[in-house]
């Protein structure tokens, strides 16, 4: 396991620069990771980061289906919030693990 | 010395028959590289067209006849001879949706919609629908185009691109 300093912190990220740790993620932190993914974070993209790390903590399967019918977002808007590839940049920033979902 | 990585850019994924497994194979194939942010072009023809036809798409059936894979619940062979009877591909096929519901695979043409969604192009073929009398209006909505099959290679060119056949 690696290390990285996000804003200030000193992280437990894996080879890809996931977070190890879901408990050491804080908004700084998303906030500094999406900048590195060029995403200016706004209050809709951390309502969607609130509800994936909310569903994986419950050990809820994350699709990106289930994105889109959170309520927050359809799956378009969601791909708009974080381009090229959603789920997996959303999880990052999130500071979760990568979801192991096909869907 | 270094491995270099090519990532892909770009896939074209052709789908010649309507079994749920088979156009299931293309939907997951399709959604799962436009979630990785690849370029991706899904072209239907043949049988595959059902996928993408209205009336068809939502209501696909896995055949329940020479398949050697296919196996009871729990494990125990079964007979091609079964798969004859009235009733049974329906029921094989509710049982094969049901499985993919609780692992959140949509309806076919919900799934589209989420491809289309992330930016993928859906395409059908034009020899296949003269041959089963189909016109654009009978397809989906989001269908982009109806395409010759010298149409279709135009957009499959550039570096790291495949062209897959389920």
């Amino acid at each position: 396991m690696s290390q990285k300093v996000i804003a200030g912190i000193t992280l437990d990220v894996n080879e890809e620069g996931y977070l190890t740790n879901p408990a050491q993620w804080t908004r700084e932190i998303a906030k500094e990771i999406a900048r590195e993914e060029g995403i200016d974070l706004t209050d809709k993209h951390f309502l969607v980061l609130d509800f994936i790390r909310d569903r994986q903590q419950k050990g809820e399967m994350l699709t990106i289906r289930s994105v889109g019918n959170s309520g927050i977002t359809d799956i378009k808007g969601f791909y708009q919030l974080f381009p090229g590839a959603p789920m997996k940049k959303a999880a990052k920033i999130a500071g979760i693990t990568k979801p192991a979902s096909c869907v | 010395m270094q491995k270099e990585e090519h990532p892909l850019k770009k896939v074209c994924i052709i789908c010649a028959k309507g079994t749920i497994e088979d156009v299931y194979a293309t939907l997951v194939l399709g959604n799962g590289a436009v979630m990785e942010g690849i370029e991706t072009k899904l072209f239907f023809t043949f049988f595959g067209l059902d996928a993408i036809t209205k009336k068809q798409m939502n209501s696909l059936k896995t055949g329940t006849v020479g398949n050697p894979a296919m196996r009871m619940p729990g494990g125990l062979p079964f007979p091609t001879i079964l798969g004859i009877l009235p009733g049974v591909e329906a029921g094989v096929s509710a049982m094969m949706k049901s499985q993919m519901v609780k692992l959140d695979i949509p309806p076919v043409s919900e799934f589209l919609e989420m491809i289309e969604a992330g930016g993928g192009e859906i395409y059908a073929c034009k020899l296949a629908m003269d041959m089963f009398k189909l016109k654009k209006e009978d397809l989906w909505h989001g269908v982009k185009d109806v395409l010759t099959v010298g149409q279709f290679y135009e957009m499959c060119g550039g570096l790291q691109t495949q062209i897959i056949f389920t």
